[in-house]
């Protein structure tokens, strides 16, 4: 389980990396961040702004048509 | 939909420097509604990317930051038409194709709403609690008459083309929309 989880549902692209953003400037170092997403567009955009700001993405998964992605604060 | 809050800002804890952010520049030059969205999406999520975002509106551009109530503005006759014709505003922003005198933007924007997509003006306000950098173009002002009265509060201080090409010398992103 995440320490924050982000309900990004139902929101279009870009609010789904503008919400993760915030909660993820808001953690400390090494807490985890849980997105929850339906725009099928975070499945490139989450990983891709990952990995430019270097918080690592543990993992990535999909239950029902809804993406989730766990990012640990670097 | 409700604006997000924003996070809260961490203080520096120590005396170190901070590092050089990243510069993105977005030239705004157009009022068309099908290009303020893409200028705003981009602005916002360079931020977001804790890039050092500014967005310098000029021409039709400036069209974005009017405020509601500007009214009739400027000297000349000319400038007065322009204001009555262009009266800006994200409310009042046209499509650059099949806008069919207002019934274009009226359906894009029930599409948008419907799928909860943010809109310009949602956009525009994320983009300033963000500390994305508005600045508007002096010399388009002056041309068309606007005071800074007439545009939003929270803008940097008019500025013109040397100001935007100091910025993009530096800036590892800079469109021109």
């Amino acid at each position: 389980m995440a320490d924050t989880v982000v309900d990004a549902r139902g929101l279009q692209c870009p609010m789904p990396i503008i919400k993760l953003s915030q909660a993820i400037m808001a953690a400390s170092p090494g807490q985890t961040v849980e997105l929850i997403s339906t725009d099928k567009g975070s499945c490139t955009d989450v990983p891709a702004w990952a990995a430019d700001m270097g918080h690592p993405l543990k993992e990535q998964f999909e239950v029902d048509g809804e993406f989730h992605f766990i990012i640990e604060r670097a | 939909m409700t604006m997000p809050d924003l996070a809260p800002v961490e203080e520096p804890t120590s005396t170190e420097p901070e590092p050089e952010r990243e510069k993105m520049v977005l030239i705004a030059a157009s009022g068309d509604l099908d290009k303020a969205w893409p200028v705003l999406i981009l602005a916002t999520t360079g931020a977001a990317y804790g890039m050092d975002v500014t967005v310098f509106f000029t021409f039709w551009g400036l069209a974005i930051l009017k405020r509601p109530d500007a009214g009739i503005s400027g000297d000349d006759w000319r400038q007065k038409l322009l204001s009555v014709f262009n009266r800006g505003t994200p409310e009042n922003l046209g499509l650059s194709k099949l806008n069919f005198a207002g019934l274009g933007p009226k359906m894009m924007k029930d599409l948008a709403d419907k799928h909860r997509v943010a809109s310009v003006q949602e956009l525009l306000e994320l983009a300033q609690q963000m500390g994305v950098k508005l600045w508007p173009c002096q010399m388009t002002m002056d041309l068309m008459g606007l005071s800074r009265d007439d545009l939003i509060d929270g803008l940097a201080d008019p500025a013109g083309a040397g100001a935007a090409i100091a910025e993009m010398k530096q800036a590892s992103i800079s469109l021109f929309v």
